[in-house]
């Protein structure tokens, strides 16, 4: 990387590489054009545009756009609803994750450990991954979750009303998750799981080790990093949580389940005020800024230990 | 020793099992429900079977639905969205690994800082951008906004800085040029790499859900997961056996290619959500 971007007069590269370099360097733009034309227009302005926006009183017409400086943040943090939603996030995260991760690893090393049939487990475990959350949620609250006729209490013989009850209607959401996408886990963790060198456990065969010896202090440390990895992929995907609970509860019973997102969107496109609903948005983008940036670093530590 | 590896494997096949059976059930359950008759739907005490299999909703569902016309749009642009976003990152990728020009650590690092950005946050501003652009309601609308993937650029760039560079040295010596090189020798030696990238964003794009339906209020637009969620969002009544059909149609399509293609799926979707690694 340093040799690439360093002007070739400093580059202690060797001649002939220094001489195909140079020839490469009018064309580096070009590559990067039509990606970065993309990048800039769907994403870096947006960015931009977006923030300016949470300072602005502009409707979803486009109207009425004035700046009002922090207003709508000050307007934010005094917003019970917005506490809620933001609150509602972060317990579904925190609930969510425990469960995506433990579980993803439990499949993996049960997969990991069988002989046959690999492509039953793979899809059985991987399968609902596959499927749209319009799928997984009209699923769920159609046939599973109502209390009467759903496969849930009819299987159980319980009585609860799941997504009907502010007090389980969390609990329910997660569920569904936790169905819907332990299936991504499971496949990091059954790839990491295939990369442990073969030879370790013969090693610690040979040393009378038992299979939970092994678990203990072959695999599981030798998981640590993927695990690193997996728990900060999966922060962010679960404080961006919005279909499933759109879907299923439209943020209900009692505003016990709406996300952040959810209450952006609510403000923005059903209340038109996308100046607030922008400020609301850009409160979770700090929050997974930071989350993010473990992620980077995780990510530059991998590839300090691969070099 | 033969012995209790053989009954560890017992137990790990029965639990496997188990969990198996758990987890295929909503989908089991949804399948069972599409082929009962519409009145035995929803009897209590629960049953797996109907008095009869029929295949009446199904029928129903794709005589009166619009989940053909829904499953082809998602097709096409979760088509077009791969190849641009691929061809397209490779491209950037490739340029940031192997040229140089001014400003290039920058822009490397602008595009790595777009990893962080959720594009969920950005619904707002990027509604307004296509109102403006006048593309609500078409394909670009849908298309366009999921392009712009730097986790992709990412994970092409670390593989072409790890590609020994003397291959495309000897082309380059003998007289090929930049774009032949890469059309014709970069990009076919990275096919199981590209296969990977192109797995992972054709499934993102497949099952995304809420930037489709915030930009398609139009049926003829909608892709598969929104055409679904306004059908059941907007019906009255008891239709639980067509509900049920409309989903084992617009879930099987990606398990059926699963199942084909398991181990080109697998591999992709660990590579990348592993970035590469």
């Amino acid at each position: 990387m340093s040799t690439a971007v360093a002007p070739p007069a400093t580059s202690a590269a060797p001649v002939a590489r220094a001489k195909v370099r140079r020839g490469w360097t009018q064309h580096g733009l070009l590559f990067v054009a039509p990606f970065l034309l993309v990048y800039v227009v769907f994403l870096v302005w947006p960015t931009l545009l977006g923030f300016r926006m949470s300072l602005s009183s502009v409707n979803i017409a486009g109207g009425n756009d004035h700046l009002v400086g922090f207003a709508n943040y000050a307007e934010a943090f005094g917003d019970p609803r917005m506490w809620r939603s933001l609150w509602n996030t972060l317990v579904f995260t925190v609930l969510s994750t425990i469960p995506l991760v433990f579980l993803g690893l439990v499949f993996a090393l049960l997969v990991h450990h069988l002989r046959f049939v690999q492509w039953l487990w793979r899809l059985s475990f991987f399968g609902p991954f596959l499927l749209p959350s319009a799928v997984v949620s009209i699923l769920w609250l159609q046939m599973i979750y109502p209390p009467d006729y759903g496969l849930l209490n009819g299987t159980l013989g319980t009585d609860v009303l799941w997504l009907g009850d502010p007090s389980t209607a969390m609990w329910s959401v997660v569920l569904t998750t936790v169905w819907w996408t332990v299936g991504f886990n499971f496949l990091l963790y059954l790839a990491a799981l295939q990369a442990i060198p073969q030879h370790l456990y013969e090693a610690a065969s040979i040393d009378g080790a038992t299979a939970w010896d092994k678990l203990r202090s072959i695999t599981l440390p030798l998981l640590g990093r993927t695990t690193a990895l997996i728990v900060v992929l999966q922060l962010v995907a679960s404080l961006k949580v919005f279909d499933q609970i759109y879907l299923m509860t439209g943020g209900g019973p009692e505003d016990s389940t709406r996300p952040i997102i959810e209450y952006a969107y609510d403000v923005g496109f059903t209340g038109y005020r996308i100046g607030y609903a922008s400020a609301v948005s850009y409160i979770l983008f700090v929050l997974i800024v930071i989350v993010s940036l473990a992620q980077l670093r995780l990510f530059r530590k991998r590839e300090e230990v691969a070099s | 020793m033969t012995k209790r590896f053989s009954f560890s494997q017992v137990i790990l096949l029965l639990a496997a099992l188990v969990l198996a059976a758990i987890w295929l059930a909503p989908i089991a359950w949804a399948v069972a429900t599409s082929l009962k008759p519409e009145e035995e739907t929803t009897v209590t005490p629960l049953q797996w079977f109907g008095s009869e299999i029929t295949f009446d909703s199904y029928a129903l569902v794709l005589e009166t639905g619009g989940i053909l016309k829904w499953a082809v749009n998602s097709t096409v642009t979760a088509v077009i969205v791969t190849f641009m976003t691929v061809l397209f990152s490779a491209m950037a990728a490739y340029g940031f690994a192997r040229t140089q020009f001014k400003g290039q650590r920058t822009l490397l690092a602008v595009i790595l800082a777009g990893i962080m950005v959720p594009p969920q946050v950005l619904i707002a501003p990027l509604f307004a951008e296509m109102v403006a652009f006048g593309l609500v309601d078409t394909w670009w609308a849908i298309i366009l906004p999921q392009v712009a993937a730097p986790l992709i650029v990412f994970i092409l760039f670390k593989f072409f800085q790890d590609v020994p560079p003397e291959l495309e040295q000897a082309a380059f010596v003998d007289g090929a040029g930049r774009w032949r090189v890469f059309f014709t020798i970069v990009l076919p030696l990275s096919r199981p790499v590209l296969a990977a990238v192109s797995i992972f964003t054709f499934i993102n794009t497949w099952n995304n859900f809420l930037w489709p339906f915030l930009v398609s209020t139009d049926p003829n637009t909608m892709t598969l997961p929104v055409g679904l969620a306004n059908v059941v969002q907007g019906t009255f009544g008891l239709r639980y056996a067509q509900i049920m059909a409309s989903v084992v149609l617009a879930g099987l399509p990606l398990l059926v290619v699963f199942v084909l293609f398991q181990r080109q799926i697998v591999r992709g979707v660990a590579h990348s959500g592993l970035a590469g690694q």
